[in-house]
């Protein structure tokens, strides 16, 4: 090979490539269903791939320390461009696909990016519409040309032509790029991610070379994962999960990233690919649990009677058998039954049999929902991180999984808990800085090291897991001084699968009250199955028998948050259901789902105060945007209701 | 404007020579009088639109275009020959393939399936080698199904590959259907009112496939539409009918500043 790349230390993303495309050179890369089929790239084709866009990038004049934005969904093309620009010494910035136009162009503007590789028309038109206001910016390179014919070609490129274009001029750049490599090391920036941020505008976390290969390192051999790995590639390119876990931990143990058909596909997908190393976010088990109950409630008598018979079985058994701990044998046998029956084939369908590492993280997991996955023999365990740290703070070894705690520090990651309960972490993943802006690194980050997380946990002293309470700044007091922790009570009320999300309100005020989302694919099919006739989910959300459910589930969590020690204040007195589900794209919840609680405070203060001045009903009207960016507005009447709230049981002394 | 070999549109694609020319069609069913002496021509790579009220003969009219029925007085010029009465396996290979207004899928097949039978007329192995799975037929499936997967790709229906047509979406089925006779790679592309019954993200999605037909593929359409707003987007000409006449032909600017046009569609007062 022309690729004359040392192999020596393996410590920038670029040379790690180079180790793959000599150690693994026929071992498959990547996969990708493209027009029903699954193609597919060894890793000497994938260095390939990479060192010509990383020469077509230096013939558009791509510079050192320049910064490329990169915005599609999962596929192996970007992927690539992000090591290539690497390659060509540029910082790789992926962006979220979804973010409207004025969202891009914050990032962009904030990294002075020269260049966007963008997936298709959708992308490259909001680009283009932000593009005057965008000095720095030189042009746009783009995957799929459909659409675009007509368009204006002078600041638009092919990415296959710009592969090509380096490729005519290799003679000339293959020397230049040589020296780029050779110039990189473990300090040089490797990735810059935008954080989504609960509050406030997005910040850059530049993550240098380091961090992320000493953590796709640790966490490697903390879990055996190996070349015969594979992993579906799923979650926004922009999350920095997906970075550690399709590029991280794929480069240094040099296993398949398989990336989906489309959006819409990917169940099929993962059924297809099987992989071995799977994660998830709490909502995506919630969602898949929820339509195994719908389809088990449609199915005949006897499949429900040997569901029941099997899953309360391995509800018992499977976890112990994950553990090791002893099991009887006719339990043995029975699960082994049910393995074949019923586990098996479910598993199967959820495509999730070949999992041998499993993760979920990012909101706490009901422990029902929990145990499900764990009993069918599904090696689901937790961990706990953030975009600073290069994802890895705590996780669960093997043998020690729980649903309440976020595990064990992570290979090379030491932790602490100041006075005021806040988790601090130290370690090789810690984030460089955040980008122009030493104000935050220097609030984040103090001068030993240490990292804070921002929220609020403590460490179990028997098993020195670490359980998380909720955000450090969301915990307050309620007016007569009890402990307010929104994050514990709403955990509680999702659990239930008819709650999406759910807001609860009470710092500083004399009692609890919330808002609450229903779950449309689980009350739409109790609404089917019970007659009840509906057109939308403002019409679903309103309907009286749905709030006495909701009524009867609140109710139950008060009866549960009453029994907690130091929370027992929480109770939620009065709740109504939003008229409209709570969307990113309205800003009120994050890109990654997570809710953003000040905003959606101030956007219905009306339904807010109407809570607290005891009204039974409010009138209101509320801006829409739509995918596009275009507005609408939806205007409702909604019902309050009173709950019931419990005292906390004495134990008897 | 028959005498003008080509054109440019507003968005600067030159449009070539006719393809199709109508000449005083005559359609009678019985003592109706659906099509009255009506001339147009549609021209290669042109979006061509047929508007008109309800009865106006558009249906009527594009069944004459496709050769389905055989009208009674003028006649029809195809790639610049005279075109005779036709059976119906020759109309299939002609080149044309269209969609219905109310659609016509089989409902029990596969998304897959369904746009699989718009090759039909690409296919040349015979039964009994398709049968067998033998030789030439297994070369020729796979050569289709890759056509018929790109039309997937193409229509961004990878989600509803392997879904039975019934148990989709008005909007999917409409999808579907397009797909169907792109399938066929025609030249000429008819749309029976491929917007009927949609919302306005529908409608966007579909004229925006019509438009990228029509640019990626060179394709010449022709579509009857009742969408005021999204023929006026989409066609580069308008043909106006109203009771089997022709009332207007032209731009959709020349055609919204037409009198009678606007008297068709909004009414005339009595004097």
């Amino acid at each position: 090979m022309s690729n004359t790349t040392t192999v020596g230390a393996l410590d920038t993303l670029p040379r790690l490539l180079a180790r793959n495309a000599k150690d693994y050179a026929e071992k498959t890369a990547y996969r990708e269903k493209e027009y029903g089929i699954w193609q597919s790239w060894t890793w000497a084709e994938t260095a390939e791939e990479i060192n010509s866009l990383a020469m077509g990038l230096m013939a558009l004049g791509v510079k050192p320390g320049d910064h490329i934005a990169i915005v599609g969904r999962n596929r192996p093309y970007f992927y690539w461009a992000m090591v290539a620009a690497q390659s060509a010494s540029a910082v790789p910035v992926p962006l979220y696909k979804d973010a409207v136009a004025e969202e891009m162009a914050y990032v962009l503007d904030h990294c002075s990016a020269r260049y966007v590789i963008a997936e298709d028309q959708e992308q490259v038109d909001k680009i283009i519409d932000v593009m005057d206001d965008l000095e720095t910016l030189d042009g746009i390179i783009f995957l799929d040309p459909s659409g675009m014919r007509k368009y204006d070609k002078s600041k638009l490129f092919g990415y296959r032509e710009l592969q090509r274009k380096g490729l005519d001029q290799k003679a000339a750049l293959q020397i230049e790029l040589d020296k780029r490599l050779s110039e990189q090391g473990p300090e040089t920036t490797c990735v810059m991610l935008y954080t989504s941020g609960t509050t406030g505008r997005p910040k850059g976390v530049v993550l240098s070379n380091r961090n992320i290969i000493e953590t796709a390192k640790g966490t490697c051999e903390f879990d055996n994962l190996a070349a015969d790995d594979s992993v579906l590639a799923y979650l926004p390119m922009a999350w920095v999960g997906d970075f550690i876990f399709s590029i991280g931990q794929a480069y240094w143990s040099g296993f398949c990233v398989g990336c989906p058909e489309s959006q819409e596909t990917m169940q099929t997908d993962l059924n297809e690919i099987g992989p071995t190393y799977f994660f998830a976010p709490p909502r995506y088990f919630e969602g898949l649990l929820t339509s195994v109950q719908i389809r088990m409630e449609d199915a005949s008598r006897f499949k429900q009677w040997m569901f029941k018979i099997f899953m309360d079985n391995a509800k018992d058994v499977g976890p112990k058998l994950l553990d090791g701990k002893p099991v009887g044998l006719m339990a043995r046998l029975k699960y082994q039954l049910g393995k074949i029956l019923i586990t098996g084939p479910l598993k199967n369908t959820l495509g999730l049999s070949r999992v041998r590492v499993g993760y979920t993280a990012g909101e706490a997991i009901g422990p029902e929902l929990f145990d499900f996955y764990r009993s069918l023999g599904i090696n689901l365990k937790q961990l706990y991180g953030q975009t600073e740290a290069s994802v890895f703070i705590t996780q669960q070894r093997d043998g020690e999984v729980r649903a309440d705690t976020v595990g064990t520090p992570s290979p090379g990651v030491e932790l602490r808990i100041d006075d005021s309960g806040e988790v601090f972490y130290r370690s090789a993943g810690s984030f460089e800085r955040y980008y122009k802006n030493p104000e935050s690194t220097k609030d984040t980050k103090d001068p030993e090291g240490w990292v804070a997380t921002g929220d609020a946990g403590f460490i179990e002293k028997d098993s020195g897991h670490l359980r998380i309470i909720d955000r450090a700044k969301d915990v307050g007091k309620l007016k007569d001084g009890s402990m307010f922790a929104p994050k514990f009570v709403e955990n509680k009320l999702k659990f239930y699968a008819n709650v999406l999300e759910s807001v609860v309100f009470g710092n500083d005020r004399d009692m609890c009250v919330a808002f609450i989302n229903i779950d449309l694919t689980a009350v739409g099919n109790w609404a089917e199955r019970n007659n009840i006739a509906y057109s939308s989910y403002q019409e679903l959300a309103a309907h009286p028998k749905v709030y006495e459910m909701i009524q009867a589930n609140v109710e139950e969590v008060n009866a549960s948050v009453a029994q907690d020690e130091m929370l027992s204040g929480c109770q939620i007195h009065r709740f109504l259901i939003l008229h409209k589900e709570l969307d990113a794209d309205d800003g009120e919840l994050t890109r990654t789902q997570k809710v953003r609680r000040n905003i959606i405070a101030d956007k219905y203060d009306d339904l807010l105060n109407a809570l607290y001045d005891g009204s039974n009903t409010v009138f209101t009207e509320t801006e829409v945007t739509y995918e596009d960016g275009r507005k609408g507005s939806i205007s409702a009447t909604l019902e309050i209701r009173d709950v019931a709230t419990f005292e906390r049981k004495k134990v008897a002394a | 404007m028959n005498a003008i070999d080509s054109y440019v549109t507003a968005d600067g694609r030159t449009i070539g020579a006719a393809v199709m020319e109508m000449k005083n069609i005559t359609l009678r069913f019985g003592g109706v009088t659906a099509i009255k002496d009506i001339s147009f021509d549609i021209r290669e790579g042109e979006v061509r639109a047929i508007i008109g009220p309800n009865g106006a003969g558009k249906s009527s009219m594009l069944n004459v275009i496709n050769g389905f029925y055989h009208p009674q007085e003028g006649e029809v010029w195809f790639h610049g020959k005279k075109r005779l009465a036709m059976k119906p396996h020759q109309i299939a290979k002609q080149g044309i393939a269209r969609t219905f207004q109310n659609i016509a899928l089989f409902k029990g097949m596969s998304t897959l399936d369904n746009i699989m039978t718009g090759r039909l007329t690409h296919m040349k192995t015979g039964m009994m080698s398709q049968m067998m799975w033998w030789g030439g037929a297994q070369a020729e499936e796979v050569a289709n199904r890759e056509v018929v997967e790109k039309v997937i790709d193409f229509l961004e229906i990878q989600a509803i590959r392997k879904t039975p047509v019934g148990r989709l979406p008005y909007g999917f089925q409409k999808r579907v259907e397009l797909g169907r006779a792109l399938a066929a790679e025609p030249k000429l592309l008819l749309l029976d009112e491929p917007m009927a019954g949609m919302n306005v993200e529908e409608k966007e999605d579909m004229s925006r496939f019509i438009l990228d037909v029509n640019d990626e593929f060179g394709t010449t359409i022709a579509l009857i539409e009742h969408d005021m707003g999204v023929v006026m987007d989409i066609a580069d000409r308008v043909v106006v009918m109203d009771y089997g006449k022709k009332i207007g032909d032209g731009t959709p600017d020349e055609v919204r500043n037409n009198q009678d046009v606007v008297d068709a569609y909004l009414g005339v007062a009595h004097d």
